[in-house]
Parts: structure tokens; sequence; C-alpha cells
């Protein structure tokens, strides 16, 4: 059993502190991803996990033993790094093997153990060769058996796939989610890229200049973002925020006035920020809804983005290859209430009332009449 | 293809080496025609032009039994010398690396001894390791003459060598520190993961991965050893040869013998030896070591 505590952790080097309390619980078996920015602390708390990194106050604990003062050794955990850090002048097996010889296992049985290990990770053929001598994804795959022959009861990783080209990542990607459900081993992974992040994790931690902004399963924080720096780094292409005002209980984006559900009555003239993701913005006929210029457009084969100035602010919105837009040309835009996320100004955080976002209770006042 | 850029005019390139060339010509090769004519020729006692005797000059350098005497203990010199400084620059390198608290005084003070002239640091010795005071006074009380290089030879040559090694070790411990610290972070931190500890870390991985750097000290330093200009300042310094020899090495014993015997002819001839024995020691370094050390 090794779930992972993480307990008011902070980090400082000398004066500047660059991990301020995290509190985080990552439950046996579960694939954590931790996503951010760079430079927002992810490979920080992972090297304290890990023990490469010492715990400037607050408490780690794996399988419930605090882990503060523990070698890395102590601790069971195996690493994959961003640049494999595989030994150079060993060979394949000796580096697959490295952690067996020097727990001592007798000769004999590591062979098997390497054997094995590297038939799981599709190495049985290069078994002799030096690191040097093998491709990014093979090195990549030496790391990960490496890692995986401890049969550790954590799995830490961070950024392994960054090194990688795109095609490539996308099958690693599915192997070591493979390997996950294998080992059954507690993962935790960083990235910054939030496509891995959505397709790995069980359990997503979005953290930025080292403070936790949101956890939750990826769907759920990608459908109601506790704030608007998840709300903008989360999704491709960003969200459009719109700073706006409640008046007589309607949102104004520019000329378009969307009404609010009445439970929003208490949020009268507070400032926010509205969110609408650029999926869920529509065409509208017109002179109808809000009015953008069409600045560029960007082609992604399959549809493309058209990014527009409304009152001097930016508003993108995806719309399908059949529809033509020359740049400077005005656009209407229809925006669904229930789509859309409200924002404290002030603070950044979701405003919620009940525990639903405003425009679920909006799209439920609307719905409710079809239903009964 | 790197592109390279081609001096049009002949003169001025010549012109650029000129300076370096007149240094070479000056103090390399023309001291070395001037060895080689002396190792095979005599000059007579009261001038005249000197006698070609062909060999001569080494079949009497051969049958000196003293000479052997000297290429033996030159031998123990270069070897034990320059090993345990290198073992010694290591682990204080190893040490160094671990950024444990402090380490940056004793970075500066391991580099310390490098910049003292070996005969300064033999002098220095002298008195350190005089068997009257201090320290090995007090070995001595324990037995008498348990220390006393000025009576026993083997005493004598390890005095030389400690200083040897007290020198050069500082050197050692530069390069290696650098060789440390452009060993990637990660895999000493991949190896930690794996269950290694400093010492074993050091072993598997660091050490292997200093390979190069341990090759190039090993290689210089035993030239050092035999010819360096401070290896002669540091016997001259404090035993000068003896007692009865014994710490007569190879370089020691030539310098001795074209200045203060002014026999030019039997010292360039035991030079000539000497390079020939640094060859063949080079030779064996790289035909057997260098297979073994891995670059990349
Ligand atoms: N040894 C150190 N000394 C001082 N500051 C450090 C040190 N290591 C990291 N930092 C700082 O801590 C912060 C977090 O670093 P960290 O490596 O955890 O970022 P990250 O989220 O992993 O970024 P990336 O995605 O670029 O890897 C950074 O601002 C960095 O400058
Ligand atoms: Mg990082």
């Amino acid at each position: 059993m090794a779930q992972i505590d993480i307990r008011a952790v902070r980090k400082s080097y000398g004066k500047t502190q660059t991990l301020h309390g995290v509190d985080l619980i990552f439950p046996t078996g579960e694939f954590v991803v931790i996503l951010g920015p760079s430079g927002c602390g992810k490979s920080t708390l992972l090297r304290m996990i890990a023990g490469l990194e010492e715990i400037t106050a607050g408490e780690i604990a794996i399988g419930g033993t605090v882990v503060n003062k523990l070698e890395p050794r102590e601790r069971g955990c195996a690493m994959v790094f961003q640049n494999y850090a595989l030994y150079p002048h060993m060979s394949v097996a000796d580096n697959i093997g490295y952690a067996l010889k020097v727990s001592g296992v007798p000769k004999a049985e590591r062979r098997r153990r390497v054997e094995e290990t590297a038939a799981i990770v599709g190495l049985t053929d290069y078994l002799d060769r030096r690191p040097a001598a093998l491709s990014g994804g093979q090195r990549q795959r030496v790391a990960m058996g490496r890692a995986m022959i401890r049969e550790p009861k954590v799995f830490l990783f961070d950024e392994p796939l960054s090194n990688l080209d795109a095609k490539l990542r996308v099958s690693m990607r599915a192997e070591i989610r493979k390997l996950h459900q294998r080992l059954n081993a507690t993962s935790v992974f960083v990235t910054h890229d939030q496509v891995e992040a959505m397709t790995l994790a069980d359990r997503l931690v979005v953290m930025n200049k080292g403070r936790v902004e949101q956890v939750g399963q990826p769907l759920d924080i990608y459908h109601r973002p506790a704030s608007t720096f998840v709300a903008a780094f989360i999704g491709s292409p960003a969200m459009n925020l719109i700073d706006s005002r409640v008046e007589g209980g309607a949102v104004r984006l520019g000329s378009a006035v969307i009404p609010l559900a009445p439970a929003f009555a208490g949020l009268e003239g507070r400032t926010v920020t509205v969110g609408i993701r650029p999926e869920q913005v529509r065409l509208a006929a017109p002179g109808t809804g809000l009015v953008a210029i069409a600045d560029f457009v960007e082609e992604l084969g399959a549809g493309r983005v058209v990014h527009a100035v409304m009152e001097g602010q930016p508003f993108a919105a995806a719309i399908g290859a059949e529809v033509r837009i020359a740049p400077g040309q005005p656009i209407a835009f229809d925006l669904p209430a229930e789509h859309l996320h409200l924002f404290d100004r002030e603070t950044g955080r979701r405003i919620e009332i009940d525990g639903e976002p405003a425009q679920s209770r909006a799209a439920a006042a609307t719905l409710a009449p079809a239903l009964s | 293809m790197e592109k390279r850029s081609v001096f049009k005019s002949t003169w001025l390139p010549i012109l650029f080496a000129a300076p370096q060339l007149l240094l070479i010509l000056l103090f390399f090769y023309w001291p070395v025609t001037a060895v080689l004519n002396w190792a095979f020729t005599l000059e007579p006692p009261f001038g005249g032009a000197a006698e070609f005797v062909g060999l001569d000059n080494f079949k009497e350098v051969f049958n000196d039994q003293l000479y052997w005497h000297s290429v033996m203990i030159s031998i123990i010199f270069a070897i034990c010398g320059p090993l345990t400084a290198i073992f010694i620059g290591l682990v204080l390198a190893l040490a160094v690396d671990r950024e444990l608290p402090g380490s940056g005084f004793f970075r500066f003070l391991y580099i310390l001894p490098f910049a003292v002239a070996g005969p300064a640091g033999g002098m220095a010795f002298r008195f350190i390791l005089s068997p009257e005071r201090g320290l090995a006074a007090m070995l001595n009380e324990i037995q008498p003459d348990l220390w006393n290089p000025a009576k026993y030879g083997s005493h004598a040559l390890a005095f030389v060598i400690i200083i040897f090694i007290w020198k050069w070790a500082g050197y050692t411990f530069i390069f290696l520190l650098a060789g440390l610290q452009s060993v990637p972070r990660s895999l000493i931190e991949a190896a930690a993961m794996d269950g290694s500890g400093p010492i074993r870390r050091a072993i598997d991985i660091q050490v292997p991965l200093l390979a190069p750097t341990l090759f190039f000290l090993l290689v210089t330093m035993m030239t050092e050893g035999f010819v360096g200009s401070d290896t002669f300042g540091m016997v001259h310094a404090t035993t000068r040869g003896g007692p009865n020899h014994a710490t007569e090495l190879m370089v020691y014993r030539i310098v001795d013998e074209a200045f203060q015997g002014l026999n030019y002819s039997g010292a360039s001839a035991q030079s000539l030896v000497l390079i020939g024995l640094i060859m063949i020691f080079t030779f064996i370094q790289f035909r057997f070591v260098e297979r073994r050390v891995h670059y990349k």
C-alpha cells in the first residue's frame, strides 16, 4: 500500500520560496499527473517525494511512513528522468540490472529478471548495446525498464516524453499507461503538456507559481476550472476570458447580453471574468449576439480557429472548415449560456453556487420545461 | 565540413609562427642536438675538439651499479608518487564534489600546495619530517630510529615520495574535480534512486566516467615523476641523493653529474636512456590502459 500524503509542504532555496504549502493525497495505485507551466515547482515537488531534494517544511508520507529524513533508496520509489540519465559506460542490461546488483541479487536471478523486464519494454535485442548506440525512444525504454525492475511502490516520472518526437510521444504515452495498469504502483507524472496530462491522468493536479490551483479528474477540471489560470491553461485553443460585470441579472459581453439563472441574483454589481471555450462558441446570424472583428485564421486541418478582437480584447472561436472568413470582417458569435464560466475578477476564483456552475443552472432552467 | 580560411600569402603565416618557432629552436631542438652530440662524443679534459667515441658513454653508464640502482628507485618513485597523488586527489575531489558544508574552503586549501615550488616544499618538509622535532620526534620516542631519513635509505625515499604526493595531489585534485563536475548530476541521482550509496556511486559511476582524466593524469604525473624539474628540486632541497645514493633519482643524478661532476657526456647518455624509459612507459600506458578508458 503506497498512498502518498503531502502535508503543508514548502520549499525554499535560500530566501526565495518556490513551493508555498502544498497539500495533496495520491491514493494507492492511482496515476497522478502534475501539470503546470515551466518553473512552477513541479519537478521540485517530485524530487522531494523521491528524496533528491530536502523538504524545507511540512511532511511527506509514503505508505503511511513519514519519509522526510529517509534516503532515496529507503523510500521505495523509482524515477524516470527527463534526460533518461542512463549510465553511459554500462550496457543496456547493466543499466536495467544496476539496482538489483546494488541490492546484492545473485547473478543468475539478476540475469533472468533483466531479460524479463527487457521483454516487457521491448529491448531484448539491445541488451548488449551501450546507451549511446540507441535511439531516443529506446533510451526511454531503458529508463523505464531500469525503474520498473525493482518493482517499486511508487513510480515517479519527470517529463519523460519531452525529448521525443510527437509521434513517438503518443505511442510511449500509451505504453506508460499500460505499464501502470500492469504494475499497479502509484504513479506521479510531471509534465507541462496538457494533452499528456489529460490522456494519462486518473487525477490531475494543476500547479501555478508554487501553489496547487486545482486537483481533480481531468474532465472535471476541463469542465469546471477552479480559476482563470486553470481555465486558460487547460484546453487548446485557450478559453476566452472576458472582463464583464453582472448587471440586471445578466452579463454583458460587447454587444451580447447573456442572462444568468436566478440563483445568481446575489452577484448583482460584481465585476467578473466570463469564460467560454472557443469550441463552444457558435456562429450567429449577422447582427445578433457578440460581434467581433476577425484578425487572423489558424488552419488546423480538421477545422480552423478564428482569432478576433472584441472591444480590444482577443476572442477566439473554433469554426468548421467550410466557413470562409477574411481578416477585418465582422463576425457574429452566439455564446450558449450553459457553457459560460464565471470567475471573480479580483481573486480569479470560480464563482459557484451550491457547487453548481452558473451556466449549468442556466442550462437547467432552459432544459427543465423540455424534460417535464 | 567546417569552412577553413586560407592565407593567400606565404609570409604572413610564417611571420605569425616565427616567435614560437624561434623559442622551440632555441630551447628545444638546439639542446637536444647538443645532448645527442655529447652522448656520442667525449670532450678532452684540457680542451680541443670533441672525440667521437660511439657507444662508449652508454657502456660506461650501463656498467655502473649505482646507475641501475638509480633506475630502480626512479621507477619506484614514478609509480608510487603519481598513483598515491592521484588517489588522494580523487578522494578529496569526491568529497568536495558532494558539496558538503565548507567544501569551498577545502577546495582552496587543497589546491594551495600546487602553488608552492618543489624546492620550497622540500625545505618545509625538512622541518616537518625532521627526526629530531615535531611529529617524527614523537614517533622516535616510541622506538629510536622509527623514522630517520638521514640514516635509512628507505625512509629517505619515502620522504621524497611524500613531498611529491603533497605537491601534486592538489594538481590532480583540480583536474578530477573538474571532471567530476562534468558528470551529469542526474546520473548520480539515478544511482541514488537505484539504491546506491555515496561510496558505491563513486566506484560504479563517477570513477568510470573519470577514466579519461585519470589516464591523462597518470601519463603526465609519471612523466613528471621521471623528469620533472620539481622532482629534481625536491631531492636537491632535502636529501641531495643520499643517504648512500638512496634517493639518487635519475633526473637528480643527471643534473648532478652534468653540473657538479661536469661530465656532460655521461649525463647526456643518461638523459637519452631516461627519455627512452619514459617512451616505454607511455607506450605501455597507451597500449594497455588507454584501451580500457571509456571515451564515449
Ligand atoms: N537549486 C535551486 N536553487 C534555486 N532555485 C531553484 C533551484 N532549483 C529550482 N529552483 C527554482 O524553483 C522553481 C521551480 O523549479 P522546478 O524545477 O520545480 O520547475 P518546473 O515546474 O519543474 O519547471 P519545468 O517545467 O521548466 O521543468 C523555479 O523558479 C526555479 O528557478
Ligand atoms: Mg521540471
